[in-house]
């Protein structure tokens, strides 16, 4: 550059010495991905501006106390209106048990299959497979539990005992759904606990079956607590699963057999109808749905705790 | 993961056909391989492995003695750690191993197509080179063993009697349930021996033992081993040849060359390897001129 | 082989006892294991195969091409797949820049600080937000502040800003895969960062980038309950027009036909509804298999 024609050393300097603006280019494009990242904080802020300033609103109409007292019915949307939201969050916690009940047996037995026993070709060619259960639609889910799982198979099973809309075909299908979150977060669990504690074991004596119960699986525990409660924060907030084949009839019910209304079941509820800005018919929607975003909040700000702890664990 | 001995699976096939090529001069076993006296533990003989399609030993034979101890030493890659988790056929659980040859432990064969693996673990303990107690308490390390195999006597005593003859049990009596991970690495290691002992197994295998330690924690595994040795086998593999020469009664030498992985070199008493060896690679080895 | 004249018995290697009872439990555990592993993909083709029967009556030529119907006989899919792939293209027009944007400025140029970790946790919550939420934020932002009404272009901002969590995340890992010596030598040879991140690193990774984008329109082709609290229709009979003045039409996509079919009684729209998810879940499991073949044409390079 300016080293060609120049006496020596002052030049040098010179050229070699930061300038704010040389490139201009780089500088904006700088400017522009921290924009791009910025957006995500963004969203943030306003998921909670939106959820927050409208169920505020709702909150000047209906008191904390009533909102909160598990004495109280939840009838939202005719008269007379009370607002008892224990009933739809008994409702998700419903569903989340029974889904619970069916998807995590079958989750850890696939993590530790695929961890513990498969060779590696059949764990690339079934661990892809398990996770398009993952995949499939909601809606499709929501066809089936209502269609099939329900109409075809528990009614004709349990007669009179069981309501045409009911939580356990809901939660047979979100056990299905989430089957692979619990298999697949697991499994990385379970694989990334060092190969010198499995050799330690076998060293003893232990079989296969030993080693994956008493060593690996207690030593994953961690994330396959995280595993879970990721699980369970996508469970409740699975909306048209819920609000097809569960029913709108909150109550407090844990039965898997009875007619029920889960948090985002009434949330589709009130999107569906015509309900005017500004009445608490509208706003409820809003203080539902922050109860749910907290909610969720919380089991992914958990799993990502106990994630980390266990890293730090084991590197 | 399904262990394939003798298979004939391709690999295995393959791996044959590439020896098959070979001068036969190239994989003749050594001639410097001394018969141990008294009771023999383990005879190997024309062992052969493979992982995959790579030969990892190459027509390995010796007898090991009962209850004193056999060092295993040659500079790494020379498959020391391989022959001694063919021993209690660790190596089963690394896919893709094929073995070939004879391992016989007491007359019995380990590879025997009625054989246990599990039931030749218990009998043949294994420590490893960095120590890996499980990430439970120094009681529950202790009783694994005697737990998944179902031990009726009094666990406590088990646990103690374990922890004595390991040394370990007077730095650890007050707090056993305590984290094995919170123990120093010697003691970690004591403890993974304690725990190799509390199944009561006739030979210890010890891959290793003191690569992670420092030098005072290594001495007390060596006095370790030197006390056990009155009433078990042990077979240690060890880089340290001083290590070697200080406790072991029976010293085996391999290497791996430009043509042939893994081929036992010499074995012979410890004393004569070291002051009169026959081979002069192990001469060049003992006196550091390579590895 | 063996040459040992003795038998096991000498020693007893065999398992026998309670070694022997522990092996067959540790025997039969695997195909216990397995039989759990295969139970949900069981179920799925079960419930596939049912769909089918049900569905292929009504799958036809007519079907893919007619508008909905009061009839069922006479209703199609028409509008729910040209809203489908409008909606999906604006989307990914919209986010895969934003995404590749944030992972470009999280791996390359952040200062490695609590600014950067906070983003970074607020990426991993975003992505755990239920889509009905996203669902309230769209109805909320753009539906009524930005009065976009329930338009394709509101559908499609709202889409993107439920993907995009999840399409960082896969951008970030695949940046984050492409060795360090390819950045060092790109900047030893006097390139700028961004000259470096465009000519080496994009490309490098490109086709993860490509899989996590694949994976994320494939989710976004499913989502319902977003688009119903947005207030998109279930019923619509024209097709989206191809204009910029098209972007504020109404729409509806093929998911918001199946449900709306579900809630139908009669069983005649109970075969639309069947015959319906067949196409969604070809698009799907073709969208999945395409990610696939991507990772494993990244792997093998």
């Amino acid at each position: 550059m300016a080293l060609a024609n120049s006496p020596e050393g002052a030049d040098l300097a010179r050229a070699l010495r930061k300038r704010p603006f040389r490139r201009p280019g780089e500088n904006l494009i700088q400017v522009a991905l921290l924009l791009c990242a910025v957006v995500s904080i963004a969203t943030t802020f306003a998921i909670i501006y939106v959820l927050f300033s409208d169920a505020i609103g709702f909150f000047r109409e209906v008191s904390f106390w009533h909102f909160f007292n598990p004495g109280n019915e939840w009838q939202a949307l005719i008269d007379p209106r009370t607002f008892g939201v224990w009933e739809l969050v008994v409702g998700t916690v419903n569903v989340t048990l029974w889904s619970m009940v069916i998807a995590l047996p079958l989750g850890l037995a696939a993590a530790i299959y695929l961890s513990e026993y498969a060779h590696a070709q059949t764990r690339r060619f079934l661990k892809p497979l398990l996770e398009l259960l993952a995949g499939v639609p909601t809606v499709v889910y929501a066809y089936f539990a209502l269609t099939f799982i329900s109409d075809d198979i528990l009614l004709p099973l349990l007669g009179g005992r069981i309501s045409f809309f009911n939580s356990l075909s809901a939660s047979i299908m979100l056990g299905v759904m989430i089957l692979p979150i619990i298999a697949s977060v697991s499994e990385d669990a379970m694989a990334s606990v060092p190969r010198d504690l499995r050799e330690a074991a076998y060293g003893l004596g232990a079989t296969r079956l030993e080693v994956a119960f008493r060593v690996v699986f207690p030593a994953a525990i961690s994330g396959i607590v995280a595993a879970v409660l990721l699980a369970i924060a996508r469970v409740i907030g699975e909306t048209m699963i819920v609000a097809v084949a569960a029913g709108s009839n909150p109550s407090l019910s844990f039965s898997p057999l009875e007619t029920i209304q889960t948090m985002t079941g009434f949330m589709l509820q009130v999107a569906l109808g015509d309900a005017a800005r500004g009445t608490t018919d509208y706003t409820s929607l809003f203080a539902v749905g922050a109860l749910l975003f907290l909610m969720t909040f919380v089991l992914n700000v958990g799993a990502q705790i106990v994630v980390r702890r266990f890293r730090e664990a084991y590197e | 993961m399904s262990l394939r001995l003798r298979s004939t699976t391709p690999t295995g096939e393959q791996a044959r056909e590439a020896l098959r090529g070979k001068p036969a001069a190239e994989h003749r076993p050594s001639e410097n391989v001394a018969k141990p006296e008294g009771e023999i533990a383990f005879s190997i003989s024309d062992l052969n492995l493979w992982y995959g399609t790579f030969q990892a030993l190459t027509n390995v034979g010796l007898d090991i003695p009962r209850q004193q101890v056999t060092a295993l030493i040659g500079p790494s890659g020379c498959g020391k750690s391989t022959l001694i988790r063919c021993l209690n056929r660790m190596n089963d659980l690394i896919p893709g191993v094929t073995i070939e040859g004879n391992v016989t432990y007491r007359d019995a064969d380990i590879y025997g197509s009625d054989v246990d693996p599990v039931e030749v673990r218990r009998r043949i303990g294994m420590v490893f080179q960095k120590p890996n107690p499980f990430p439970k308490s120094i009681y529950d390390n202790v009783a694994f063993g005697a737990r998944v195999n179902g031990f009726r006597g009094n666990l406590d005593d088990l646990v103690e009697s374990s922890l004595q003859r390991a040394a370990l049990w007077d730095e650890v009596k007050d707090d056993l349930k305590k984290s094995g991970l919170a123990l120093s690495g010697g003691q970690q290691q004591r403890l993974c021996i304690a725990r190799a002992l509390a199944n009561n197994p006739d030979v210890i295998l010890m891959d290793e033992p003191c690569s992670a330690l420092d030098p005072i924690a290594t001495l007390k595994i060596e006095d370790l081993m030197r006390e056990l040795a009155t009433d078990y086998t042990i077979v240690v593999v060890t880089h340290n040849m001083q290590q070697a020469a200080r406790v072991s009664d029976y010293t085996a030498f391999m290497l791996t060359d430009e043509e042939i992985t893994g081929q036992l070199i010499e074995y012979a008493p410890t004393e004569t390897m070291f002051t009169q060896p026959a081979d002069e690679r192990t001469e060049d080895y003992i006196s550091g001129r390579f590895g | 082989m063996s040459a040992s004249e003795s038998t096991p018995e000498a020693v007893g290697l065999r398992a026998e006892g309670r070694v022997a009872r522990r092996q067959a439990w540790s025997r039969a555990s695997r195909w216990i294991l397995l039989g759990a592993t295969l139970l949900g993909l069981v179920v799925l083709v079960v419930l596939g195969i049912d769909n089918a029967i049900t569905g292929i009556p009504a799958l036809d030529w007519d079907f893919l091409v007619s508008y909905p119907s009061r009839k069922a006989e006479l209703a199609g899919i028409r509008p729910g797949i040209l809203g489908l792939i409008w909606v999906l293209a604006l989307t990914v027009i919209l986010a895969i820049p934003l995404a590749v944007g944030a992972a470009i400025w999280m791996e390359e140029f952040a200062p490695r600080n609590a600014i950067l970790t906070t983003v970074r946790l607020n990426i991993a919550n975003l992505a755990g937000v239920p889509s009905i939420i996203y669902g309230i934020l769209g109805l909320a932002v753009f539906v009524r502040l930005m009065e976009l009404g329930p338009s394709i272009l509101a559908g499609a901002l709202t889409l993107a800003l439920m993907i995009l969590p999840m399409t960082v995340i896969t951008s970030v890992e695949a940046i984050s895969q492409v060795p360090p010596s390819i950045r060092e030598g790109s900047l030893a040879l006097g390139a700028t960062r961004w000259q470096t991140v465009w000519n080496h690193v994009l490309p490098g990774a490109m086709p993860g980038i490509l899989t996590g984008t694949i994976l994320a329109v494939a989710r976004a082709a499913g989502e319902t309950a977003a688009l119903i609290v947005i207030g998109a229709a279930a019923f619509i009979a024209a097709d989206p027009s191809l204009s910029f003045a098209g972007l504020l039409d109404s729409f509806t996509t093929l998911p918001m036909q199946v449900y709306s079919w579900t809630l139908q009684t009669k069983p005649e729209f109970r075969a639309n509804a069947a015959a319906g998810i067949i196409v969604l879940m070809i698009a799907v499991i073709g969208l999945n298999a395409l990610a696939l073949v991507v990772r494993d044409r990244l792997r093998r390079n």
